[in-house]
Order: structure tokens, then C-alpha cells, then sequence
């Protein structure tokens, strides 16, 4: 594995995002910048990356650990180029989102919590993502797929395949 | 149509950018305070107008504010909740993606009244494409000057920053909010001390839901008076509204509070009837953790008079017969809705957003859901039922923060109204085989249909 470093121009957005909080609470940083590290090395958090996070910082690993554990969207695994969070929660789930989830499954063949043998895609399901009115829905990356149809998530998975890119909250 | 408080221009194209928003009236607000109120009048404003805290407790806001320890000689902080995390709730999403700079008048003029000289907006990691709306937003506003130093040439300066949380809906909870905003896992503290006195960074602190603050604006516009003119006693001015489910039309509506619920329902102007030409069978009023109604008690109370949209109408009857407004996250339901699947991914969001602080939501959230999915799909006993009215009433008030609670609510209100169906699923556990099962179908009241006959 190659250093873990951000480029120059991440170090300077560092510490503009640092400089946002009182001297001495650097520490308030951390999720943002652990936002940044996990857009920037591969979609997850390895312990390297939470190490170098916890330098930047000046504060111990642990704590770095505790808090990347605690916050769902933070991967402490490697995952698929497109993660794809299917929202599950009541108000998607009386609008079809079991339905999406199924046929999801069944294109891609694997289960939830799994990833394509071809490490393209990893599927989730996540609780309400606040985007209850085009029920049901998927996030992949920052972007929201709304009203979702199993057509309009063939198309989908179309259109990122051959976009190949990786998805990042970031982008 | 009722008044328009919040989402007047929302159709105005352009409305999310600085010179669009200023041309039609934004940041009048801004200057007006700035400009020709001390920072206890506007304080004083926001107390007569009557506004609640818009994020589902409805607390007085201008007495929240008042409680802001004054004589500190610590920072004062404003924070904004925009940690919109409950079941139901997308309003705020809506209000930030669409008028960015209402939200940031708000908290201009809430910072001013406050005395805080740094805000944040704290929003939930999942909307980080609202983030950048916001960011883009924040950089017209220092442009115009209207953050930065010496806003408008006054002595009154603020930096205003938007930090992300990362997908933990126990950050909506304002104390784990701002143990987040530190850098921490998102555990609510004991209180007191309340953040007023020690809040972030152990400084004084407010916190704020975006709705909240973006109807500051309108109550230094137009004055308090005219402001509670709009409602009906201690409800006052205008709501957000996310209603989801079974309807024709989903979406954000603003509605003067008082609204009668039926209008709210099949008004064409607001969720526009039942969809599939279905009938009405239970309704969540304000966001999964408020007891769930059956169709009957959201259109009338109890005593047989009709439901309102405000907080005492939808409260009216107690957990008995009524719920609450909570955060306006209105989710409808049909006929062929099993209210026991229905129950079972609340419960499992509970388990999943549970902080595991406190025993009895750590422990109780997942043996509820535990319960509940084997009730759901046929492996339940009868005894499951009493089982998990018990384990609601053991954790409801047994724990930090209101998480218990809202884990609590659901389950007992929905075992209260409808016991049958539960009941149902015991009996009859290969009625219960299709996860679709009343979809063909829908679940009839044995006692209603004996009635009947």
C-alpha cells in the first residue's frame, strides 16, 4: 500500500476546514475531514488513513477509531465502486422500496451487505434518508435517485457501469 | 390557499441565488434588525410571535432564547439543527435546497439577537449536495456583505459555517448535536447543564431547527402581531408539512396551523386524497415517533370534533386517543397496510439509531424488533403482544434522551389501536406468508365484521 497522504491542495482545504473552529478544538474537524479521506483513499476508512487523520489532527488514533465506528456512513471495509444505500425505513417501505430492494438483488445476484464479484457494485440498505415524498429511493454517493421503479433502476445501474466511476458523498 | 410564510417565492426562478432572492425583499429582514432593533427587541418579537421550535418539541422559541446565559463572558454560539433525521421528515431538506438564503437571513438575525459571533448549520452527512447549496450560498452572502465584519456597517460581525454530520440520527437530539459539532460520537449529555449555560465547547449555546430559524425573517418583516394573527391559540403562524405515504400528492406543504387534518388530507390543494382510490386506515402526524392514529381519531378527537393541524389539536385526548404535531413528518396510510410491517421498520430504525448509552433503549430497541419481526412473519406467541407493550413502558422515560421515548411511542400506540391485527398474525401465521399480505386483501376487524353481520 502507498503512503497515505492528500494531495497539497487537500492539506490547504484542511486546514481552512480546521480554521473554521476555535483554537484548540481542532478536534471538530474530524468528520469533515474524514469525509475527505474516504472520498479521497477508495470509499473506506482503513487504519492507515485514520492514523494519518489523527496526525493532522494532533490526537490520538482511538479517537479517531471511535468516532469513524460510530457514524454509519463512514466504511471501515473496502466496498464496491458504486455504493448503493437503499432507504428502508416506513415511509420508502409503503411505497415499494422491499420491491426495489428484491430486484436489486436478483440483477445484481448478490445480497445485501454483499459486493459484485467484479467489485463494481456493494448494495445497503439504509434507514430514512429524508427523501420520503419520491419514495422509494436509493442514494449512491451525494446523489438521491428518487421514485424509484425496478425500469428506472436498470437504467441506473446502465448508466454507472459505464460511467465506471467511483462514488464518493464528496462529488 | 393560506398564507405563505416560508415558501411565498418558492416558484420564483432563481429564488437560491443572492441577487434573485434580495429582489424580491430577501435580507429586508436582515437590515431592518440590524439596522433599527437592539438585539432584545428582536428577542422580544420572536417571544409575542409565538414560535415553537419547528423540529418537533415545540418549545417556545423566544424562551429558549431568553434562557442564553447573557452574563458570560465566554463566546455565545448559534447552532442550526439540520440533522433532519426523523422518519417522515424532509421539509427542512426542501427548505434548505430550494431558499438557502432564507435560512441564512435566519441565522443573521438570530445571530445578532443572540450575540453570537461564529454559527454553524449542522447538517445531516446525507445531504452533503444541500451542503454545497448552502456553501455556495454562504459565499454570496459575504459577498453582498452581509456576513463577514461589520455587517451592513454595524458592529455586528458573524462567520457562518456548515459542518456535515455522517449518518447517526441520535444527532438531531441537540446535545449529541453538539457533542458531534466536537468531534465525538453523537451522545446526548445529561442536562443539566442545559446548552444555554453550557453548550458547545461548554459555552453558551442555541440550538435551532432550520424552520425555526428561517421564520425569523418573516416575524421581523411583518411584525409578531401579524405573525400569530396566523393560527389558533398557543399554535401560531404557519408549518412545513412532509407528508409521505399512500397519497396522491406527496411533498412540502406550508399550511396556516389550525388547518383541519381532513382538509389536509383530501384537499386537492395539499395531498390531494387516498391514492389508487383506497380508503384511509392510520396516519403518523408528525414523524415516526409520535403515536400512529387510525383514521377515525385523525379526522375527529375523541369528543367527535374535528382534528386540526395544530400542537393542542393533535395532542388533544393525551396517548389515549391523540398524538402530536411533532416535526410535521405526515405519513398516510391505506388500506392495505399492515400496520405490524409497517411497526417493524420503525423498530428497527430505533434498534439501528439507538446511541447505546442507556440500557434500556440499547436493549429494549432490538428486543422490540426482534419481537416484532417474529410477529410479522408468523413465529409470534400471543404473549409477544403483552410482551411488547411491556418493554415500551420500560424504556419510555428510563433514559437520557428522548430516543427511548420515540423508540416507546410507536409500539405501545400501535398495539393500542390495533391489537387485532397483531393479534391476527399469531393466529393465522400462514395468512402471513406474503410479505405482501393485505395488499389483495386488506385486514378486517373480526369484532367490526361481527358487528356488521
Amino acid at each position: 500500500m502507498s503512503e497515505v497522504r492528500f494531495s497539497n491542495d487537500t492539506l490547504t482545504l484542511v486546514s481552512k476546514l480546521i480554521g473554521r473552529y476555535p483554537e484548540g478544538r481542532q478536534k471538530s474537524a474530524l468528520l469533515p475531514l474524514l469525509h475527505i479521506a474516504q472520498s479521497e483513499f477508495e470509499g473506506w476508512l482503513s487504519v492507515p488513513t485514520m492514523d494519518y487523520v489523527a496526525s493532522l489532527l494532533k490526537i490520538q488514533p482511538i479517537e479517531v477509531y471511535e468516532v469513524a465506528s460510530f457514524y454509519s456512513m463512514f466504511n471501515l471495509k473496502p466496498v464496491g465502486r458504486c455504493l448503493l444505500e437503499v432507504c428502508q425505513t416506513g415511509p420508502c417501505w409503503l411505497r415499494g422500496s422491499d420491491d426495489i430492494v428484491i430486484h436489486l438483488e436478483k440483477k445484481l445476484g448478490i445480497k445485501v451487505g454483499e459486493t459484485t464479484a467484479d467489485g463494481m457494485f456493494t448494495l445497503k440498505t439504509v434507514e430514512c434518508l429524508g427523501s420520503c415524498d419520491t419514495a422509494p429511493m436509493l442514494q449512491c454517493g451525494a446523489a438521491y435517485y428518487e421514485n424509484l421503479t425496478t425500469e428506472s433502476v436498470d437504467a441506473l445501474l446502465v448508466k454507472l457501469n459505464a460511467d465506471g466511476e467511483r462514488s464518493s458523498y464528496m462529488k | 390557499m393560506g398564507k405563505q410564510f416560508l415558501l411565498g417565492n418558492i416558484k420564483v426562478p432563481g429564488i437560491h441565488t443572492y441577487d434573485v432572492y434580495r429582489k424580491h425583499g430577501g435580507y429586508n429582514a436582515a437590515e431592518k434588525a440590524l439596522k433599527t432593533q437592539t438585539r432584545d427587541q428582536v428577542i422580544e418579537e420572536v417571544k409575542f410571535s409565538g414560535l415553537r421550535g419547528r423540529g418537533g418539541a415545540g418549545f417556545p422559541s423566544g424562551m429558549k432564547w431568553s434562557f442564553l446565559d447573557q452574563k458570560s463572558d465566554k463566546p455565545r454560539y448559534l447552532v442550526c439543527n439540520a440533522d433532519e433525521s426523523e422518519p417522515g421528515t424532509f421539509k427542512d431538506r426542501f427548505l434548505m435546497e430550494k431558499l438557502p438564503h432564507l435560512l441564512i437571513e435566519g441565522m443573521i438575525i438570530s445571530s445578532y439577537a443572540l450575540g453570537a459571533k461564529t454559527s454553524y448549520i449542522y447538517i445531516r452527512g446525507e445531504y452533503m449536495y444541500v451542503l454545497r447549496i448552502l456553501e455556495k450560498a454562504i459565499l454570496e452572502a459575504y459577498a453582498a456583505g452581509f456576513l463577514g465584519k461589520n455587517i451592513l456597517g454595524t458592529d455586528f460581525s458573524l462567520d457562518l459555517y456548515v459542518h456535515p454530520g455522517a449518518g447517526a440520527y441520535i444527532c438531531g437530539e441537540e446535545t449529541a448535536l453538539l457533542e458531534s459539532l466536537e468531534g465525538k460520537r453523537g451522545l446526548p449529555r445529561l442536562k443539566p447543564p442545559f446548552p444555554a449555560i453550557a453548550g458547545l465547547y461548554a459555552c453558551p449555546t442555541v440550538v435551532n431547527n432550520v424552520e425555526t430559524i428561517a421564520s425569523v425573517p418573516c416575524i421581523v418583516n411583518i411584525s409578531a402581531d401579524l405573525y400569530n394573527d396566523i393560527g389558533i391559540g398557543k399554535s401560531t403562524g404557519t408549518k412545513l408539512i412532509s407528508a409521505s405515504g399512500h397519497i396522491n400528492k406527496p411533498g412540502v406543504y406550508e399550511i396556516e396551523l389550525g388547518l383541519p387534518v381532513e382538509e389536509f388530507i383530501y384537499s386537492d390543494e395539499y395531498c390531494g386524497g387516498i391514492w389508487k382510490g383506497r380508503s384511509l386506515k392510520a396516519v403518523v402526524a408528525g414523524g415516526s415517533s409520535v403515536p400512529i392514529l387510525p383514521a377515525n381519531l385523525i379526522l375527529k378527537t375523541a369528543k367527535g370534533e374535528p382534528r386540526l393541524m395544530t400542537y393542542e389539536s393533535l395532542s388533544d385526548g393525551g396517548f389515549v386517543s391523540g398524538s402530536m404535531l411533532g416535526s410535521g413528518g405526515f405519513i398516510v396510510m391505506d388500506e392495505t397496510t399492515c400496520i405490524v410491517r409497517n411497526l417493524w421498520t420503525f423498530a428497527r430504525f430505533y434498534h439501528h439509531e439507538s446511541c447505546g448509552q442507556c440500557s434500556p433503549c440499547r436493549e429494549g430497541t432490538g428486543w422490540m424488533e426482534k419481537v416484532l419481526h417474529r410477529i410479522e412473519h408468523g413465529h409470534g406467541h400471543m404473549s409477544d403482544v403483552d410482551l411488547l407493550v411491556d418493554i415500551a413502558k420500560k424504556i419510555e422515560g428510563n433514559t437520557i434522551c428522548p430516543l427511548g421515548d420515540a423508540a416507546a411511542w410507536p409500539v405501545a400506540s400501535a398495539i393500542r389501536h390495533f391489537r387485532e391485527e397483531f393479534e391476527y398474525h399469531v393466529k393465522y401465521p400462514e395468512k402471513v406468508k406474503d410479505p405482501k399480505h393485505f395488499e389483495k386483501e386488506p385486514f378486517v376487524s373480526e369484532k367490526l365484521e361481527r358487528a356488521v353481520h
